[in-house]
């Protein structure tokens, strides 16, 4: 757990959340623990209610009652996050760590122009004149892509498609050079088309800027051209991490390989899909011990305890019964 | 009946919707004033579009949001009217079939939706919510409901003890099955699928589409499964029609689109869509979409295409380029 301590933008140590409901405590995030790199892209795939976008909204502090952080440690350069003052906490929100959401319209205000809002977010932070303000605005949509951004500036959400609303939530979330944006499934509305352009600007501006970037979605295959490092969430836990590439390739936890495996690509057209049996339990009765292990075709008594972090080298992977055989697609 | 005919046929179809008038509008209205911008008030959402379906096909309708798939897909289905354009079943005009044959061609099609919690009522049981339309339609008795329902919640893979439950009562997966048991319940031969695996996890996609696949050979039927998502189009359809701003660009049997698409918007849609088997690649920008609509005149795809040419201001018809494989685009008559 200590390689590159001085690389890393942002480090989560065994973060709890947990809601206290009528029914009991719901572990959502639990023991969840991974570091992001500069210039470093992390994708977090799981399913709904695998508790990704809970570790998300932990790591800004997000959470309001009955929702509260239990436990762990979320460390922006060495400074644990948890710990600040609600003051201090909301210096760091939008100028250090800036999120970006699934639905645009939960970051503009539909009433107020695209400059209000900008101008808004810079002052917030920055020291700065309004006309500097603006100008800096103007420049954060020209980077994500923005045809003509002077005159996009006196425009009204509304305006806008989709996409290019999309890419004015990135340029704010761009405006005060934060460490680290986090990214809450920011493409799963968009058409494939503008999809790949939003992940090309994403990832040159990464590579620019060495901005670290934490993408969360249900979508492997968009993690698999983007992300450098892959968490793979299952039950409020990450049961699998890694290389991008290592863990497509030879994933070791049989959910992993299961997700990949029942992926309509890597089937043969026609033929029945390889699927996971039963469905995501809730999260007020998950079985004790390995999360997965009533749905997964390996289980034995022994996965009613839960299985300790293996790893190998950067791959980590956390069951009794790990994967050895690369998950072949049937197909080349 | 025709046996040759196709199941369901669309012939020259469009659909234009025109936001109603305002109330200025209308006082401008009462007061002889005409309305000139009509033309900016309505849009094109399906452009002369025709379409068969035959009998056990799988046909993939494959666009963008806004290009018009959807629409299309329900007037397929009857739920719209289409503005201008016939609709043909086994062979026979639906507009002029008589009311009773009207309703029975009708009940041959069904649609399954993409949100199954909105397309359920909820309060209504399972029981009632896959039971009353073959109720109402004579198709079962009183006396026969029970074990009918029962029958059909098995074949779609759930309990037969939980059709006493509410919708809210099932997972997500779960309502998508239920979703589809009350389309199959009018013992339809034609099912409509309107982004029906889209809301789903990864996982429970898989199992819905293999549901999908069981049901077809289980019951010979034929779908229109509209989606956004190539690989799931890919896996399931056996004819692929590519849609872009209301017209159909590009239809070729599915493995053929795949390897050679000729449409620029189909080459880019294939472009974009991630793969699993992409590492780290570099995502290509295409142009940016143009928000204004273009010349209905010119090729929708014009604004956007990297081998746009003075031509593409006539909009080009859709050809046969190899059997079976159509394209609508300039470029295709020089290759």
């Amino acid at each position: 757990m200590s390689e590159n301590t001085d690389n890393a933008v942002l480090r989560v140590e065994h973060l709890q959340m947990q809601f206290a409901t009528r029914a009991g405590i719901v572990k959502a995030v639990n023991d969840v623990s991974f570091s992001v790199r500069r210039g470093e892209i992390l994708g977090i795939v799981g399913e709904s209610g695998s508790g990704k976008s809970m570790t998300a909204y932990s790591i800004m502090r997000l959470i309001d009652p009955p929702g509260q952080i239990a436990g762990g440690r979320v460390l922006l350069h060495g400074q644990n996050l948890i710990e600040l003052p609600e003051e201090q906490m909301r210096r760091v929100r939008g100028n250090r760590i800036a999120m970006i959401f699934q639905d645009p319209m939960m970051t503009l205000n539909p009433v107020l122009r695209i400059a209000t809002q900008m101008i808004e977010a810079v002052q917030a932070h920055q020291k700065v004149g309004k006309a500097q303000a603006r100008d800096m605005a103007r420049d954060a949509l020209a980077r994500v892509g923005m045809p003509a951004p002077e005159e996009k500036l006196a425009a009204y959400p509304h305006q806008f498609s989709g996409g290019m609303r999309q890419r004015v939530a990135i340029a704010i979330a761009l405006l005060n050079q934060p460490d680290l944006i986090i990214c809450d499934e920011p493409t799963t509305a968009l058409d494939v088309t503008i999809q790949g352009q939003i992940l090309h600007e994403m990832q040159t501006l990464c590579r620019e800027s060495g901005t670290a970037l934490i993408w969360i979605t249900h979508d492997l295959a968009v993690v698999a051209g983007l992300a450098d490092r892959l968490c793979v969430m299952y039950g409020g836990r990450i049961v699998e991490s890694g290389a991008v590439r290592e863990v497509l390739r030879q994933p070791r936890h049989p959910y992993t390989a299961g997700l990949i495996a029942s992926s309509p690509s890597r089937n043969q057209p026609g033929r029945p899909l390889h699927q996971i049996a039963g469905s995501m339990p809730s999260l007020l009765d998950l079985p004790s011990g390995c999360p997965f292990r009533t749905r997964c075709p390996h289980a034995t008594e022994v996965c009613a305890a839960m299985p300790e972090a293996d790893t190998q080298g950067e791959h980590m992977w956390r069951c009794f019964h790990p994967m050895h055989q690369p998950a072949e697609s049937e197909h080349g | 009946m025709d046996k040759d005919a196709p199941l369901l046929e669309l012939r020259e179809v469009s659909k234009q919707f025109a936001r109603p008038a305002d109330f200025a509008a209308r006082l401008a209205g009462w007061f002889g004033h005409r309305n000139r911008n009509d033309a900016q008030n309505a849009t094109l959402a399906v452009d002369c579009v025709s379409l068969d379906i035959r009998a056990g096909e799988v046909v993939g309708l494959v666009g963008e949001s806004g290009s018009g798939k959807s629409t299309l897909g329900r007037i397929a289905a009857g739920l719209h009217a289409p503005s201008s354009g016939t609709r043909w079943w086994q062979g026979r005009q639906v507009e002029h079939l008589h009311a009773a044959q009207r309703r029975q061609a009708q009940l041959r099609i069904q649609m399954i939706f993409q949100d199954a919690t909105a397309a359920l009522n909820p309060r209504m049981r399972v029981a009632d919510i896959v039971g009353e339309a073959p109720l109402v339609h004579g198709l079962v008795s009183k006396a026969q409901r029970a074990d009918y329902v029962a029958d059909l919640l098995q074949r779609v893979g759930l309990d037969a003890s939980h059709a006493q439950r509410y919708p809210h009562q099932f997972s997500g997966g779960q309502r998508a099955r239920i979703g589809i048991a009350r389309a199959l319940a009018v013992r339809p031969e034609l099912l409509i699928c309107d982004e029906a695996v889209a809301a789903l996890d990864v996982s429970v996609q898989a199992q819905v589409l293999n549901l999908f696949m069981r049901l077809r050979e289980e019951l010979r039927l034929t779908y229109l499964f509209i989606s956004h998502d190539l690989s799931v189009v890919r896996h399931i359809a056996d004819r692929v029609l590519v849609m872009y701003r209301g017209r159909i660009v590009e239809s070729a049997p599915t493995a053929e689109l795949f390897a050679h698409a000729h449409h620029p918007y189909t080459q880019a849609l294939l472009q974009a869509a991630p793969t699993l088997d992409a590492r780290r690649v570099d995502f290509a920008a295409l142009k940016e979409e143009t928000p204004s609509a273009p010349a209905p005149s010119a090729c929708g795809f014009r604004g956007r295409c990297p081998h746009a040419m003075p031509q593409c201001a006539q909009q080009p018809p859709l050809k046969e380029i190899s059997p079976g494989h159509f394209s609508a685009c300039h470029l295709d008559r020089s290759r």
